[in-house]
């Protein structure tokens, strides 16, 4: 569905290195990391609204040849709708319908019943949970196969998370569809997301299923003096408070040390952000 | 069916779905033959990602619990509660066999072991 190779970017005081990542047909991916760490850069190069280096397919056709394919593929959920604001939602669902092929004026409105927003409303009177809700409702209506959220969660309430969520799962469930969503909200992905991509300082820190990412790595805590060199060189942001120390290791790499001296936990995915953060600095 | 997911439980989530599948068999909540749940749908209800629900219900199928039919999704197995029962004597013959290398570390007879079961199976009657 979604396939990023080598996406290279570059302006003052910030890089985004060779990310590469791929979203099969009918899955959930999220993407992380700390504001500044290309989360935006990336969905920006997606919706090609920014120069960058690399290549970005969706089903095969790439973003930049095929640009109005891919438009017409791709549903956009960011943090303010590009429609002019002086727009009825009425309005919206003209425009929108000028641009999209497949647009279906009956879910437009069927949409807007169901998530509560009345057609007469300007786009500048919405909320910032309507707003997430009429980008929803267009990208729906034009039949996009695949949906890019830029952190579609901060802002709204968590009952309107929810319903996001459950929108999100019905969209993928006949498995043509797919979702991408950047979000720092890591109760959102631990639940619904089958893919994780961590970004870290513009690069991919690590990317593919989210259940072998959460069984991957151990947060380790204990006494400094028992690390020996060898382990030094495996341990991911270490931090260290007077004789005792706490980092992140792979689960696969900390079998081979001395297991009894330390003391560790399974490290959820904000632990993995954090530490892949601190190792970087 | 009824499954219900703890989401701050140790257990891994494909776990509980596969324990709460194979519970529902057992107590014929779910009987040879019937549909389960599309592995999307589930996914859906339970708000759990997708590849959760999948590699729940592809142990379950390995285990012969379950079956796919292309096209139309998961049964229970005609031989689902044969292959249950095979599985708990497997279990009971373990524990009994781990019983008797104590009991002879123990020194025990026979009889004496046999005298403990019957006063458990007893204790569980009254």
């Amino acid at each position: 569905m979604l396939n990023i190779t080598n996406l290279c970017k570059e302006y003052e005081g910030f890089k985004l290195d060779n990310v590469s990542f791929y979203l099969p047909k009918g899955y959930i991916m999220g993407l992380v990391g700390k504001n500044g760490a290309g989360k935006s850069t990336t969905i920006k190069s997606i919706m090609n609204i920014l120069d960058f280096q690399g290549e970005i397919q969706v089903n095969g056709h790439g973003n930049i040849a095929d640009e109005m394919t891919v438009k017409q593929a791709v549903g956009v959920v960011v943090d303010l709708p590009f429609f002019p604001i002086t727009f009825t939602l009425e309005q919206v669902g003209k425009y929108a319908g000028a641009f999209y092929e497949n647009w279906d004026r009956d879910t437009y409105y069927n949409l807007l019943n169901k998530f509560g927003l009345s057609a007469k409303k300007k786009v500048s009177e919405l909320s910032r949970g309507m707003g997430v809700k009429l980008q929803l409702a267009v990208a729906l209506s034009h039949k996009a196969r695949l949906l890019v959220l830029d952190e579609p969660t901060s802002g709204l309430d968590p009952v309107a998370r929810d319903e996001l969520m459950d929108i999100l799962m019905e969209f993928i469930e006949d498995g043509e569809n797919s979702v991408l969503f950047s979000t720092h909200i890591s109760a959102d992905l631990e639940k619904i997301a089958d893919y994780v991509t961590i970004l870290s300082s513009g690069k991919v820190f690590y990317t593919g299923e989210k259940d072998i990412l959460m069984e991957q790595y151990d947060i380790i805590k204990g006494d400094y003096s028992k690390v020996d060199d060898k382990m030094k060189k495996d341990l991911i942001g270490l931090r260290r408070y007077g004789d005792s120390f706490e980092a992140m290791i792979s689960k696969e790499k900390y079998k081979l040390y001395d297991v009894n001296s330390f003391q560790t936990e399974s490290a959820k995915i904000d632990d993995v952000l954090i530490y892949a953060e601190r190792s970087d600095s | 069916m009824v499954i219900v997911i703890k989401n701050n439980s140790s257990e891994p989530i494909y776990d509980q779905i596969k324990k709460q599948i194979l519970d529902a068999i057992m107590s014929g909540d779910i009987k040879e033959g019937e549909c389960l749940p599309s592995i999307r749908r589930l996914a859906r209800d339970l708000k759990v990602s997708v590849i959760t629900t999948t590699k729940a219900y592809n142990d379950l199928e390995l285990a012969g619990y379950i079956t796919a039919v292309q096209g139309k999704g998961y049964y229970v197995s005609e031989r689902s509660n044969e292959i249950l029962y095979e599985k708990l004597l497997e279990q009971i013959e373990y524990h009994f066999d781990q019983a008797i290398s104590i009991s002879k570390k123990a020194d025990l007879t026979e009889k004496d072991l046999m005298d403990i079961l019957k006063n458990l199976l007893k204790q569980e009657d009254a």
